[in-house]
């Protein structure tokens, strides 16, 4: 079908405009409707997540005195904790959430591309999140394999949950993924197939780069994820041998033979590692855009970004073995991941540098999203910096499978790309809600998460060097480690606890604002980017009313010299405001950069 | 503000941290300095970076924060500087790589010198065998591992013969000689670490992987398993002796080859029918057990396993301390000269006929068995009956009260903790499974379902 675009369509274009209050909101294939629900059951699953890492920080930090955890609930608590993290939580706020909400309005279309399969992705999710449940509630509970899934002990005797728990893992990833492809080949058409008149691929925002890049690698690399819980669940169920060899179970073989466990690792890694970026591409976009708002100042080194973010995304795939230094496989392929991880640092280094050179000279604003933008360049400047440790291939051998892994992931992972979330749902609250959060409120909330994240993971670096291994019930005695070790074990139990409870402050906010909270201006923070010129707040369904918007120049134009006030919205013709964006484009005369 | 001041605060605290920590390596015990070496320029590379950057940024915050009749200045891109820092950051990370590089080589190539010993992994123990004296280990296959073959050596194989094999997860190293280890599982993924050789390598099963390293330093160090290998992976220790080559070969010869232990004869079970009659006096004549007496049941107990605790009596790894009853089995252990004894004893203890014991313990049998399944059924088996495999006794059908009083013993410390009960250690740390009194009841009310 030729690509028309959207602009030149019938006004009369089947918006699928909704008849009753359940099509308005729970059948809904508006996309902002779609991303309220995938953000609430990500965050209701992540809620659950960090409640388990609770549990298990009890047992780690005390383990004399907490005897409600046992060894088995230890296990499933760090291996359940891990998988809703990163796939569950992070991936769907990320993509199903701010990829929903973000993409169309920032590319001035009116929906994604095919709603009634944005509709579909969020049930999926949905099923995916119940059969995940499901499995606390099964005989044996669910897997304690640890997150990586590692065969051959997943459906093993010794391992907690290796009967219906890693069953339902498996089976409910499978539909995740399911979700998610049809979630991302949304984002990624919509991207490509309905921007708006005059939005060239390079003025797009980077929220926008970051997502669609996030979702090009989500596209490629979660099928890997796919094949290798098929292969598992035939292992398990119908007694194939993919990733088994011959082993011995309590004491009896198995019947089983040939089969690989580094083909798994293999496989999962080769999921497992764009998959970082899957999470950390939009990270990267959305705090651009929050730093270069408050900023007031365009992002510095816009092409650098995009280019960074594209070779990011390329490289990712092959970098996957670095996971893998110690697995077994031959260790020359050393040398080779080796190199491409550390050739990764020179991207990665650029976008922190471009992020501080968009602070250089700007006219800071320091409100809560501001506070947490700022907060996530130290933690990732922090966490990037000990991934030079363990990617190069010789450290990881003393510090791989300890407590400075878990610290390196947390801080890149999982403390930045959250301090991203809290920057981006403030930031993008009024425009979601109409009503303007509690600055106060929200910025204890940076406060207490911010130290307490860093009070948690900078003394678990050095539980690393000391050489405490990960996954362990409890320490023990060994000569190598001072019982200092433990109060260190303490102190970050209690600084976890303390970022737990704050959260309550975040919920409070939203909560109470949603109720009383005064109702925002319309672009309150003087946003140049499309989504704050929509003329409805919060949009309406459609989002943009008549007509399409019409883009005139890049989404950074903060401060321009001759301009009238210190922003230029994106779709401000160069009639009335100076252009200084090198990519000038008038719509009237060039249609090629129209319909891409 | 307030923003920049922390940042900077953060700084000048993470390096003060760094400092004043007492938390860092351990000393190194093998020829690996030139890991520590490139952790170091690592460290300050990343260092040096991690202040610069925090700081700029900290500056940027305060000097640039909103201010009345302050304007941002328009600055798209800035090509030299940009390709500047590009060019500085792959220099500092060539300055990494390099000489990490050159390490990877020389741990990747073993030395031709280095001698090879093979650690063999299985839930939730190490084991070590020594090529013996043709320098070459026999081939082995998980599909021929017994309890009399613990490590599935080839008995075909001519090589295997002469091998050393120490079923005990205490290796010994010759100081001063570079080792390669090869590194075979069983079951699942296992990981070979000590901390102070700083290298580490997974054990796979269906493949062998190695590493190597050349002990530099004499000492006892900490085994530990560092790949997640089921509900026993934190107990899963062991332990590194490294000793003068005249030591390492004494105790060497001690050891048994395979061939020794394939032709070690049959126990006499007629000799330990003699010998039992000095436990029947508590134990039982046929081996039921009696309460009043502190003997727990012993008919229906696998050999290896009274096999171990006589040897434990004997030694005074059992009995020690705290243990009053476990003192009484001192004496009558010690009665039994040899190990030929101990096994001719064990022998015939398991030819009794079992017949479940009495219970006498009440409790919350669905409690119970909750715990039991989740953290007791792993290395005890569903229906209690142990195995060896997991150095795990037989449970069910056994006496309730012992194994009470044995569950208290391991919790409060009083069995386990002796450095050679390797195996009573673990059950030190699983013991915690069982929050108090009434849950070990409930564990022991489920027990007795299982007969």
């Amino acid at each position: 079908m030729a690509y028309v675009p959207l602009a030149d369509q019938d006004k009369e274009m089947e918006m699928h405009h909704p008849h009753s209050w359940v099509e308005k909101y729970v059948f809904s294939q508006d996309h902002k409707v779609i991303a309220i629900q995938y953000g609430s059951i990500a965050v209701f699953t992540g809620i659950v997540g960090l409640a388990l890492s609770i549990l298990f920080r009890l047992q780690l930090g005390f383990p004399e005195s907490v005897d409600f955890i046992d060894p088995n609930f230890y296990y499933q608590a760090v291996t359940m904790h891990g998988m809703i993290m990163v796939v569950y939580f992070l991936t769907a706020l990320f993509l199903g959430g701010f990829g929903n909400y973000m993409i169309p309005l920032m590319c001035g279309a009116r929906d994604m591309v095919f709603p009634f399969l944005n509709m579909l992705s969020v049930w999926t999710f949905l099923i995916s999140i119940i059969i995940l449940m499901a499995s606390f509630f099964v005989g044996g509970g669910p897997t304690g394999a640890g997150w990586t899934l590692y065969p051959p002990q997943t459906a093993m005797e010794g391992t907690p949950g290796h009967d219906m728990g890693i069953i339902l893992m498996l089976i409910s990833l499978a539909v995740f993924i399911v979700a998610t492809t049809m979630g991302g080949l949304n984002y990624a058409v919509t991207v490509l197939q309905y921007r708006c008149r005059g939005l060239t691929m390079m003025r797009l925002p980077l929220t926008v780069w970051g997502i669609f890049v996030a979702t090009i690698l989500a596209l490629f690399a979660f099928p890997a994820l796919l094949v290798a819980a098929i292969m598992m669940l035939f292992d398990t169920l119908l007694g194939t041998s993919f990733f088994m060899p011959a082993v011995i179970e309590a004491g009896t073989p198995l019947d089983h033979n040939g089969g690989s466990p580094i083909l798994y690792q293999h496989l999962f890694w080769f999921f497992g590692h764009p998959e970082v970026y899957i999470v950390a591409l939009p990270a990267f976009g959305l705090v651009s855009d929050v730093l270069s708002t408050h900023a007031r100042k365009n992002i510095f080194g816009y092409r650098m970004m995009v280019w960074a973010i594209v070779a990011i995304g390329g490289l990712s795939f092959i970098v996957w073995a670095h996971h893998m230094y110690v697995s077994g496989m031959h260790p020359y392929f050393g040398f080779f991941f080796a190199t491409t991880t550390l050739i990764i640092a020179v991207p990665t280094a650029m976008k922190v540098y471009n992020w501080v050179l968009t602070l250089w000279e700007g006219d800071i604003r320091l409100n809560a999203p501001m506070y947490f933008a700022i907060g996530f360049v130290f933690t990732f400047i922090h966490g990037g910096l000990t991934g030079l440790f363990l990617g190069n291939v010789v450290i990881d051998l003393p510090l791989s499978d300890t407590y400075f892994v878990i610290a390196h992931f947390h801080m890149v992972m999982g403390v930045s790309p959250i301090l991203v979330l809290f920057a981006a749902i403030y930031h993008w609250f009024p425009l979601m809600s109409g009503k303007m959060y509690n600055e106060t409120l929200a910025k204890w909330h940076f406060w207490l998460t911010f130290l307490g994240a860093y009070a948690i993971y900078l003394p678990m670096h050095y539980l690393g060097f000391l050489g405490v291994p990960r996954r362990y019930y409890v320490l023990g005695e060994t000569d190598f480690i001072p019982a200092s070790a433990q109060d260190l074990n303490a102190s970050i139990t209690i600084a976890a606890i303390f970022v737990a409870a704050a959260q309550i402050l975040f919920f409070i906010n939203i909560i109470w604002t949603l109720k009383n909270g005064k109702k925002a201006e319309k672009n309150p923070w003087g946003s140049a980017s499309l989504e704050w010129q929509a003329p409805d707040l919060p949009p309406k369904h459609g989002n943009w009313g008549e007509d399409l918007p019409t883009v005139y120049r890049w989404a950074y134009d903060y401060s321009v010299p001759g301009a009238h006030q210190d922003f230029i919205p994106q779709n401000t013709p160069e009639s009335e405001e100076p252009t200084v964006d090198e990519e000038h484009f008038d719509p009237d005369t060039d249609e090629s950069k129209a319909d891409v | 503000m307030a923003l920049a001041v922390v940042i900077f605060l953060l700084v000048i605290g993470s390096i003060i941290f760094h400092f004043a920590s007492p938390w860092w390596f351990t000393d190194i015990a093998a020829d690996w300095g030139s890991i520590d070496f490139t952790i170091n320029v690592t460290f300050w590379v990343t260092g040096i970076v991690f202040i610069a950057t925090n700081l700029f940024l900290a500056y940027c915050v305060w000097k640039f924060r909103q201010k009345d009749g302050h304007k941002a200045v328009y600055e798209p891109e800035n090509t030299k500087l940009e390709v500047g820092l590009s060019a500085f950051t792959t220099v500092g990370v060539i300055a990494m790589l390099a000489p990490g590089l050159f390490v990877w080589a020389s741990f990747v190539n073993v030395p031709e010198e280095a001698g090879q010993i093979e650690v063999l992994a299985s839930q939730w123990q190490w084991q070590y065998r020594y090529p013996g004296a043709d320098g070459q280990l026999g081939t082995a296959d998980v599909q021929l591992v017994s309890i009399d073959n613990p490590f599935g050596v080839n008995p075909e194989d001519p090589n295997g013969q002469d091998d050393v094999v120490v079923n005990d997860p205490v290796l010994h190293l010759p100081m001063g000689q570079p080792v390669q280890a090869l590194l075979r599982s069983h079951d699942v993924l296992h990981n070979f670490t000590v901390a102070q050789f700083r290298v580490k390598m997974d054990l796979v099963p269906g493949l062998v992987s190695y590493l190597w390293f050349e002990p530099t330093r004499e000492g006892t160090f900490d085994v530990l398993c560092e790949e997640l290998c089921g509900i026993g992976h934190f107990i899963m220790r062991g332990a590194v002796v490294v000793e003068p080559q005249e030591e390492f070969d004494a105790w060497l010869a001690t050891q048994p080859t395979f061939a020794e232990t394939q032709a070690q004869s049959a126990p006499n079970v007629a000799a330990g029918q003699a010998a039992y009659a000095a436990c029947a006096s508590c134990h039982g004549q046929n081996g039921e057990g009696n309460q009043a007496l502190n003997a727990p049941k012993l008919a229906g107990q696998q050999a290896w396993y009274v096999e171990r605790q006589l040897n434990y009596f004997k030694q005074g790894v059992r009995g020690g301390e705290g243990d009053a009853e476990g003192a009484q089995m001192v004496a009558f252990a010690n009665m039994l000269a040899d190990d030929q004894a101990v096994r001719n004893v064990a022998a015939y203890i398991e030819t009794l006929t079992d017949t479940p014991a009495e219970p006498t313990i009440m409790g919350d049998v669905d409690n119970g068995y909750d715990i039991y399944d989740r953290n007791c059924a792993a290395c005890h088996l569903d229906d209690g009956a142990g195995t060896w495999y997991t150095d795990a006794p037989k449970l069910a059908g056994m006496s309730d009260w012992y194994f009470v009083t044995q569950i208290q013993k391991f919790r409060d410390g009083i069995r386990g903790l002796h450095p050679e009960d390797d195996y009573g250690e673990q059950m030190v740390s699983m013991a915690t499974a069982m929050s108090g009194l009434e849950e070990i009841q409930d564990v022991a009310a489920y027990i007795n379902t299982m007969r």
